[in-house]
């Protein structure tokens, strides 16, 4: 006992020492510790939100009006509801076709700019415009652009006579769809350009004077050599593209706030419209979870595309 | 397999003229090395033949095929690059074998050619890896199979092993020598490295500054250096180069800026009055003799010493057979063999 009462105050001093010299010498302790103010940011603005939107969506609250638990209530009316189907099916289409003409339109620039041609810096730097400007500025001059009747489209293929009537772009649904996709298209080439160029950058001129020199034509060139070694950053850029063209919102809201007769309504938008101006923040919560396992597969898939391959493995066996 | 002529063979990039006008006559199944300081533009030339580089002015023939406007991938040309610029999404096998792949090859066919290309280059058990799991050697061998398997006109290499450690480049440049022996293939290589032009060529092409110095035999060159350029470039040690004149009291000795004598051949050209260089090679100074030389250096590698030493201001390399036992800073008398010494023109560089 005396033993064990013997080391009072200097043992205490000298803990209070020791601890902080040993988590200056551990490396999870530090670890720990570095990665606290990270954590914490991401607890706040990432995972409160996140849990309360998903806990928002088991309710039955409105704006106003705290809710009540009511399980998978919103989640069975949205099952019935053709208004959320017809949303589901908006953003599946407008994130289909968007994503691959952007790809398509993003590669074939890319490999454009990848070329020699003169004022190449400056063609670089224009093709980031779109991206650059903010979504709602230029989805309003979109909007300029599909107006019913001071359409410039419009107007220049009345002018060439391929017309006789203004097109009425935002007006029908099948119209409506395209105008929005065309819209979004242009915005996120930039992305999509851009990124592709980098990665083309990063396969050697030599690779392709190789493969001229072993006979290839410049299709082969591009099938054998450009784009297999492109593949893992074509999936790194896909990825992101289509979680932003899945999660669309400024656009849509802009051009037609998910008009004509809910036709261009992406799951993003509905959940607004239900959520805030709607004031059904249970229901709008709901639609917004339902996202959540479209953008899972996404990622999966994309994790799976992303996955070393073989040959860019190290090592020596 | 084919002959190659570059003539009057022009390349500017822009208003920067990089060859100023190359004319080289290559023989059927010929090794022969371009060699130059770096950035002379030798690898230019290479890429210009093998069609990589618009050709400016002129004509490159291969064959009696003039190939100007002929694609690379046309020209039925194999080429190793620095770097080795192997697909390296493909394994081995399928790097080698890509342009058997692109022209539609059976797999037997394929396996025919591949096989064979592989064990003559030691790389069959290699053939399922990717280019990542190699080493420097192995990749080096992979492109040199990639080359083999094509069967081409000509090959062409640009530096192939100057990625490589220096153990390794002396047993590749064996190993290239023996495999042009064997394929008998035109070959143009390109190297700034005197030492591999002179093991591995049987003609040699000395460039500087987009122009051809001199075009001969390794030997020829060594023994023969045209002007000044060719006589430092070739040889290592370096030849060495005393700035002087006839002694206008004996014109058969050659007086050093500082007043030193120097012997040369009877009926040598140089003329009284101009600036000469002297040129002699290491192994032409022997030791014992009348001209005073201060050691300042001396490397043993065994076989023979290396000394620097000064003779008058200026500095000397010699190697000596015989073991030295003299200290840095002593003097002693070495001669210099008259029939092994070059005169150049100080003014235009050109030999006497
Ligand atoms: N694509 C190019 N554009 C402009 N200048 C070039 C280009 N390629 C080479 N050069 C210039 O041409 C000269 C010769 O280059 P190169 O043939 O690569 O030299 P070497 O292979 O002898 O070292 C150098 O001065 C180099 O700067
Ligand atoms: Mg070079």
């Amino acid at each position: 006992m005396s033993v064990s009462a013997a080391p009072p105050p200097r043992a205490s001093r000298a803990s209070r020492g020791s601890f902080f010299e040993r988590l200056s010498q551990s490396r999870n302790g530090l670890g720990l510790l570095f990665m606290l103010p990270a954590a914490v940011f991401l607890l706040c603005f990432l995972t409160y939100p996140l849990g309360l939107g998903a806990w928002l969506g088991f309710t039955d609250t409105m704006i106003g009006r705290p809710g009540i638990f009511v399980g998978l209530e919103n989640y069975e009316y949205l099952f019935r509801d053709r208004v959320f189907w017809l949303s589901v099916f908006n953003t599946l289409f407008y994130t289909a076709i968007a994503s691959i003409l952007k790809f398509a339109l993003g590669l074939w620039l890319a490999i454009i700019l990848n070329e020699n041609l003169p004022f190449k810096t400056f063609f670089r730097a224009v093709i980031l415009l779109p991206w650059v400007v903010p979504t709602v500025l230029s989805a309003l001059a979109f909007w300029w652009i599909y107006d019913s009747q001071f359409s410039i489209i419009s107007w220049v293929l009345m002018q060439l006579g391929f017309i006789d009537a203004p097109i009425n772009f935002l007006g029908d649904p099948w119209n409506a769809r395209f105008s929005v996709i065309a819209a979004n298209v242009w915005r996120g080439i930039p992305f999509v350009a851009i990124s592709l160029l980098a990665g083309l950058q990063t396969i050697p001129a030599s690779l392709h004077e190789a493969a001229a020199l072993d006979g290839a034509t410049s299709w082969q060139r591009f099938r054998r050599i450009t784009l297999p070694l492109l593949t893992p950053i074509i999936a790194v850029v896909m990825t992101f593209s289509v979680l932003f063209t899945f999660t669309d919102f400024q656009l849509i809201y802009v051009l037609t706030k998910g008009g004509p007769v809910n036709a261009t309504h992406l799951m993003a938008t509905l959940s607004f419209q239900r959520g805030i101006p709607g004031g059904a923040l249970g229901e709008g919560a709901a639609i917004a979870v339902a996202m959540v396992p479209f953008l899972l597969a996404a990622i999966l898939f994309s994790f799976f595309g992303l996955q070393r391959r073989k040959w860019q493995q190290g090592g020596n066996d | 397999m084919a002959s190659v002529d570059f003539v009057d063979v022009r390349k500017s990039f822009g208003a920067h003229a990089v060859i100023k006008g190359v004319n080289v006559h290559i023989d059927d199944g010929e090794f022969v090395i371009l060699v130059g300081p770096s950035g002379c533009g030798k690898s230019t030339l290479l890429r210009m033949l093998a069609g990589l580089e618009h050709i400016s002015g002129g004509e490159i023939r291969i064959g009696e095929r003039a190939v100007n406007d002929v694609p690379p991938k046309d020209r039925d040309i194999a080429m190793v690059f620095q770097n080795y610029a192997l697909y390296p999404h493909m394994s081995v096998a399928d790097n080698m074998a890509f342009s058997l792949t692109l022209k539609g090859a059976s797999k037997s066919e394929i396996e025919t050619k591949v096989k064979p290309a592989a064990e003559i280059l030691g790389l069959s058990h290699l053939l399922d890896r990717y280019p990542r799991q190699l080493s420097g050697g192995q990749r080096q061998r992979v492109a040199m199979g990639r080359a083999i398997v094509r069967d081409p006109q000509v090959f062409l290499f640009d530096e192939p092993l100057s990625n490589l450690d220096a153990k390794l480049r002396v047993s590749m440049r064996t190993e290239i020598k023996n495999l042009h022996q064997r394929l008998t293939t035109t070959t143009v290589y390109v190297t700034h490295d005197q030492i591999e032009a002179m093991t591995m060529a049987d003609k040699i092409v000395v460039m500087q500054d987009g122009r051809i110095e001199q075009i001969g035999a390794p030997l020829e060159l060594y023994d023969r250096p045209n002007n000044l350029f060719v006589a430092g470039f070739i040889g290592s040690p370096a030849m060495n180069m005393l700035h002087g004149r006839l002694d206008p009291a004996d014109p058969q000795r050659f007086v050093t800026g500082d007043g030193i004598a120097l012997p040369l051949a009877p009926g040598h050209r140089g003329t009284p009055g101009t600036d000469l260089v002297y040129g002699a090679r290491p192994e032409a100074i022997h030791l014992g003799g009348a001209i005073p030389m201060e050691v300042i250096v001396i490397e043993p590698t065994g076989f023979e010493s290396q000394v620097l030493g000064r003779i008058g201001a200026s500095n000397v390399t010699c190697v000596f057979r015989e073991r030295l036992s003299v200290k840095p800073g002593e003097r002693i008398d070495v001669s210099i063999d008259p029939a092994a010494v070059h005169l150049f023109d100080a003014g235009t560089g050109v030999r006497l």
